[in-house]
């Protein structure tokens, strides 16, 4: 390999770069633009900095976001286990679950998540009483619907199957993309169905699944502030509308709102780089990869020499 | 290799396929004997490589049948009726039958070790430490003990094929598949795909290997068969076969070949 270049070290060139004037121009126009925004920022007393520091930690605030969170979080992971599931059936051999799934999917994606909102709060007029037992026959028990759906449940059953139709469809996409190969190399090895799916397809999937997963959830969190539908009223919107409206200082409360959304949006972004990066492994994620589990405990045994220098295969020693 | 005991492991008989009503199989008879190396050529589109996706089921069977030591392939026969068989009981006779496929189709989210490992641990139930053992055993026997923490995506084409060959053979399968193992390999990498598959052959393994190379059909192939449109058209010796073909698409189809 080195044959040709072991004689002089190269005479590296050393060309005149192109002349960007545009970008400098655009660049001086956008940070122009920025200077003044932030200017206004200080400078404006209509922003009243000074009622966001006094309510950006209020007690109805943050329990608002706590609120927010929880919903976000419930709805998402409710939203997540229908999704895996009508994304199965989606694939299923059986018409039935075929069919199931894509009416669900019609369905709540076809209607306002506003209006279903507003469906789950009124659940309890529609069914007043939820009772078990025989279909047309004699009844084992009974609820009263009001006192099983609670405004927070309605909030995370509206929000949760809402969502669990758009989910469905971004799973079943991800499941698609996985090579059909994969299928046959994890059924010629004799592996049974269900396996193929949890062990082969579905952590191959979620290289595509988490990433629109990840806008859905940031979306969701901005959606929680529907829930006044139901009525909801503890979250974060509703908190500082709240505010806002007892003090008539409606600008400074929403940038409270504003700074918090903004502040989860941020670390939700920071997890999903995480789960990102653990589905990306053997694709986009090598680096970590010929360091295999163990390669501590290993390093610490006494391996003679040969052994010693494979370094890139811990393993090897736990012969 | 010519010490087989002759003893059939896998018979086809009678074997059609249709998908739809195109007839890509037309009544396809084939004997391999326990421990024999049994090559497969033809040209694209002949129907070589269904033929052998048909014997581990990937393919359904339209007609005929295919048994791989006493089981009959996909089927229960009761009372001269065949009834499906369940998934499961699918995948059991799946078990005992590796396969080795044109694109390798190693798991890119597993290690190399990792994809050894997978099918013993998860559906034979070994533990982890005897799966590992083994793999190891396996890496080192296609010379890639060196690759184990690997993903597929830093393994070469022959690497990953050798990973795969390994993989197979951690289920101690009765009878290896090979579908176009070095189709999609270049040329300098197809030598220690198929000096691992001649080590494999002289094991003893029993082998059914559709291929496109000749030179391992000669060398280490104890029955070659010429499938063409769909129908087996010649089979024998492959150093006969090879040297004085009998029909005359067999000839034309070497002619273009060799």
């Amino acid at each position: 390999m080195k044959s040709q270049q072991d004689n002089a070290a190269p005479v590296l060139n050393k060309a005149v770069p192109v002349r960007h004037p545009g970008r400098w121009l655009s660049a001086v126009i956008i940070l122009g633009f920025l200077a003044v925004f932030l200017q206004s920022l200080v400078t404006n007393r209509n922003f009243r900095w000074d009622i966001v520091g006094t309510y950006i930690l209020d007690v109805k605030v943050v329990q608002g976001v706590g609120w927010t969170l929880l919903l976000t979080v419930a709805s998402m992971l409710l939203a997540i286990v229908l999704a895996i599931l009508l994304a199965f059936m989606r694939q299923s051999d059986n018409p039935v679950f075929r069919w199931s799934s894509w009416v669900w999917v019609w369905f709540f994606r076809g209607t306002p998540v506003y209006t279903q909102l507003v469906f789950w709060g009124l659940i309890s007029v529609l069914y007043p009483k939820i009772s078990a037992g025989v279909p047309f026959g004699p009844e084992l028990f009974s609820v009263d619907t009001s006192a099983l759906v609670t405004a927070t449940v309605a909030a995370i059953l509206g929000l949760g199957l809402n969502e669990s139709a758009y989910l469905a469809e971004i799973f079943r996409a991800g499941l698609k993309s996985v090579d059909r190969g994969q299928m046959e190399a994890a059924e010629a090895l004799g592996m049974g169905k269900t396996k193929i799916m949890w062990r082969i397809i579905l952590p191959q999937a979620m290289r595509v699944i988490v990433p629109p997963t990840g806008n859905e959830t940031i979306g969701m969190l901005k959606t929680t502030s529907l829930v006044l539908a139901v009525p909801f009223t503890l979250d974060l919107t509703f908190a500082t509308n709240t505010l806002a409206n007892r003090t008539y200082l409606p600008v400074p409360l929403l940038i409270v709102a504003a700074i918090w959304y903004l502040l989860i949006t941020s670390i939700l972004m920071v997890g999903q780089h995480f789960i990102e990066a653990y589905y990306g492994k053997g694709v986009d994620n090598l680096a970590p990869a010929a360091v295999a589990p163990g390669a501590a405990k290993a390093a610490g045994g006494g391996a003679d020499v040969k052994r010693s220098m494979q370094t890139d295969f811990p393993e090897e020693s736990a012969r | 290799m010519t010490i087989t005991a002759e003893k059939p492991l896998v018979r086809i008989e009678g074997l059609h396929k249709f998908y739809g009503q195109h007839h890509v199989l037309r009544g396809i008879d084939l004997t391999v004997n326990q421990g024999e190396v049994s090559v497969v050529i033809g040209p694209s589109g002949s129907g070589k490589s269904t033929m052998l996706r048909c014997v581990n089921l990937l393919e359904s069977i339209s007609a005929g049948r295919i048994s791989v030591g006493d089981q009959l392939i996909g089927y229960r026969e009761v009372k001269g009726r065949l009834h499906d068989l369940k998934t499961k009981e699918i995948a059991a006779q799946r078990r005992e039958i590796g396969m080795v496929f044109q694109r390798f189709n190693l798991f890119p989210h597993k290690t190399a070790l990792q994809n050894i490992m997978e099918a013993p641990v998860q559906v034979k139930g070994q533990s982890r430490d005897a799966a590992r053992k083994r793999a190891l055993e396996l890496l080192d026997r296609v010379g890639l003990a060196d690759r184990a923490g690997h993903y597929p995506s830093q393994l070469s084409g022959g690497q990953q094929q050798r990973v795969a060959i390994a993989r197979a053979l951690a289920m101690d399968p009765e009878l290896m598949l090979f579908d176009e193992p070095t189709s999609a390999l270049d040329p300098e990498l197809v030598g220690d795909v198929l000096n691992v598959m001649k080590d494999l052959a002289k094991s003893g393994m029993t082998m059914i290997v559709v291929t496109h190379e000749i030179g391992f059909a000669r060398e280490v192939g104890d029955r070659l068969t010429f499938m063409d449109g769909g129908v087996v058209v010649e089979s024998g010796d492959p150093r006969e076969v090879l040297a004085n073909p009998q029909h005359a698409r067999t000839k034309e189809f070497l002619s273009r070949v060799l």
